[in-house]
């Protein structure tokens, strides 16, 4: 087991470094000039190289990334070169809404999977499975940020369960905070559970077909029985993978939705970095994200071992 | 199909007909909780790949732990010690290590062994066997054969042998079903049909076997054709398309049962052709 986690996490440490290069290269090519942008187009050139220097962005790429990654293993982010202010503090308020909107939505999307996935697949063929197939067809279908308005529409604008945008911060109280997320985290649980779900029940189906479940059968395990002490596990390799990219999707990939929802969150924020030419801010935040899914991965595969015995006896 | 018939295991689609005995009840007019404390308990099965048939994800002894707690109620720890008996008795070295390994960490021989102590967990009155060394080489197959022929007798169950091997049947059985496309073509004593071999399919798979002393470079003998689609078999015997002696009167009639010597049955139209063919070999 060790030298399995361990050869995890050289892989996950040379990622990073990979994407760290990456990143600050993306950075180095994309135009526009953070000074530019700040001073607007009519800063007079000398003013635009003052600024540059005052930034340090006069200095060789090389050195401003060694610079960069220096800063980052003490701990030391830099400040945002558009609002002045350290880069870890913009971070940390988005991420206060990002990570529990990602983790609720997760929770929102496995259960929604696994309710619908194994129904539909103990009930193989039958008219409920038919049903819960098309309307899960219908989820994948429905574009997140639409099925976002529709539920601001009547949850908060009709019923006002909820409110309709904004975030009220943590220090207001944890279920005023939970209230906020909840329509966005539906909205983004939807799609995603949809999908989770026609997995859970193919790969449900496919493991029925072993030759174990039918052994297990003929000790006199009942059909539900079977289910649930010998396909199940079998049956999460698959979506386990699934739902590890899901969850980095909604950590990186939720732009659309916080916006309809006003929340500040990680998308949004590196969203308007980048226009800013922020490139401190992007570096950081890209960084961050790409640590996340990393880490996200190497979860995924120390729960790949955990469920499957023979996945750690190769790597050995 | 036959075996997964008797054990109430086919798809749900299927249908099954006639009746399955087991101590004067009919199996197939239970419901399926009432199968449920059958399977594994009174009626075990040995299947034919054990290299598949278990849960990979699982402890053999938590796997041969299960029938035990769901059929004798047995508690955690005393289900433990008989399965690691079970291991023991199957010939398994080591048994109370072996018990916490997987299946993976097994070699096939070893997996078959727990999977006969599997069916043999709740002493089954009948131990169901579908061709259960057809996966092993030959070494281990008269293992794994001379096992189950020990426990059986040992037991006292019952053995349900299903092979294609006409050596392990004459050694294991006392009664044979010769069936081909799904229907009986002969039966009988073991003794009697290895004696008198009548129907031109069994005559056939005699003929099919390699003799000792017939030479090198010797074709072996073939049944001619291929086995019919299981979905269109012939109205009448299933074996026409195949058989050197079928006239018209085979395709479309189902062929009559005849008796032989004491319970040796035979369903062939052309009876008297086929017992005057045994000398000379039909398929030469």
């Amino acid at each position: 087991m060790s030298v399995f986690l361990a050869k995890r996490f050289i892989t996950l440490l040379a990622t990073l470094i990979g994407a760290s290069i990456v990143i600050f290269t993306v950075m180095e090519i994309l135009p526009g000039d953070p000074a530019l942008v700040i001073l607007g187009v009519d800063a007079t050139e000398s003013s635009v190289a003052a600024l540059t220097k005052e930034l340090g962005l006069d200095r060789p790429p090389l050195e401003r990334y060694f610079d960069w990654i220096g800063g980052l293993l003490q701990g030391e982010l830099g400040n945002s070169y558009a609002y002045k202010v350290p880069v870890s503090e913009l971070v940390q308020g988005a991420l206060q809404i990002t990570v529990p909107l990602a983790i609720l939505s997760m929770i929102l999307s496995v259960t929604i999977a696994l309710v619908i996935g194994l129904y539909a697949a103990a009930n193989h063929n039958k008219a409920s499975d038919v049903t819960l197939m098309g309307v899960s067809q219908l989820g994948i279908s429905v574009p997140n940020f639409w099925l976002a308005v529709l539920l601001i529409l009547y949850f908060a604008v009709n019923l006002k369960w909820f409110p309709p945008g904004g975030f009220p911060g943590w220090d207001q109280g944890f279920w005023k905070c939970i209230n906020a997320l909840i329509l966005p985290a539906v909205a983004l649980a939807t799609v995603q559970g949809a999908i989770l779900a026609r997995i859970t029940r193919s790969s449900v189906l496919e493991v029925f077909r072993e030759d174990f479940v039918r052994t297990a059968r003929a000790k006199g395990l009942s059909q539900r029985a079977t289910l649930w002490l010998h396909v199940l596990r079998n049956a999460m390799i698959p979506v386990i993978t699934v739902m590890g990219l899901q969850f980095a999707n909604l950590l990186a990939g939720t732009v659309v939705v916080e916006n309809v929802f006003y929340l500040p969150g990680l998308g949004s924020t590196v969203l308007k970095a980048i226009n800013n030419r922020d490139t401190i801010v992007v570096e950081n935040v890209v960084l961050m994200l790409a640590a996340m899914v990393v880490i996200t991965n190497f979860v995924v595969d120390i729960l790949y071992a955990v469920i499957d015995p023979r996945l750690k006896a190769h790597d050995i | 199909m036959t075996a997964l018939a008797l054990m109430g295991l086919l798809p749900e689609n299927a249908s099954t007909t006639g009746s399955v005995n087991l101590d004067g009840e009919n199996l197939l007019q239970k419901s399926e909780a009432e199968m449920c404390r059958v399977r594994g308990n009174k009626m075990a099965m040995i299947f034919q790949e054990p290299m598949t048939s278990l849960n990979p994800v699982h402890t053999v002894g938590r796997q041969i732990m299960e029938p035990l707690r769901l059929h004798k109620g047995l508690s955690k720890s005393s289900a433990m010690q008989e399965a690691i008996r079970l291991l023991d008795r199957v010939g398994i070295p080591n048994p109370a290590e072996r018990v916490s390994n997987y299946p993976h960490q097994l070699s096939g021989g070893q997996r078959q062994r727990v999977m006969i102590a599997l069916a043999l967990s709740c002493s089954p009155d009948v131990l169901i066997a579908d061709e259960p060394t057809t996966a092993l080489d030959v070494t281990i197959q008269d293992q794994i054969l001379e096992l189950i022929q020990t426990l059986v007798q040992e037991e006292g169950m019952s053995l349900v042998l299903i092979s294609h091997d006409l050596g392990v049947i004459a050694e294991n059985t006392d009664n044979v079903i010769v069936m081909y496309g799904g229907t009986v073509v002969e039966s009988g004593k073991t003794d009697h049909i290895f004696d008198q071999l009548t129907h031109p399919y069994t005559q056939g798979l005699f003929a099919a076997m390699p003799k000792v002393g017939m030479g090198r470079g010797k074709r072996l003998t073939t049944i001619p054709g291929t086995v019919p689609d299981l979905i269109n078999l012939p109205s009448g015997c299933t074996f026409t398309d195949r058989c050197p002696l079928a006239s018209d009167i085979c395709a479309g009639n189902i062929p009559p049962v005849n008796q032989m010597e004491g319970s040796h049955l035979v369903t062939c139209h052309h009876l008297q052709q086929a017992v005057s063919a045994r000398s000379k070999g039909l398929y030469e």
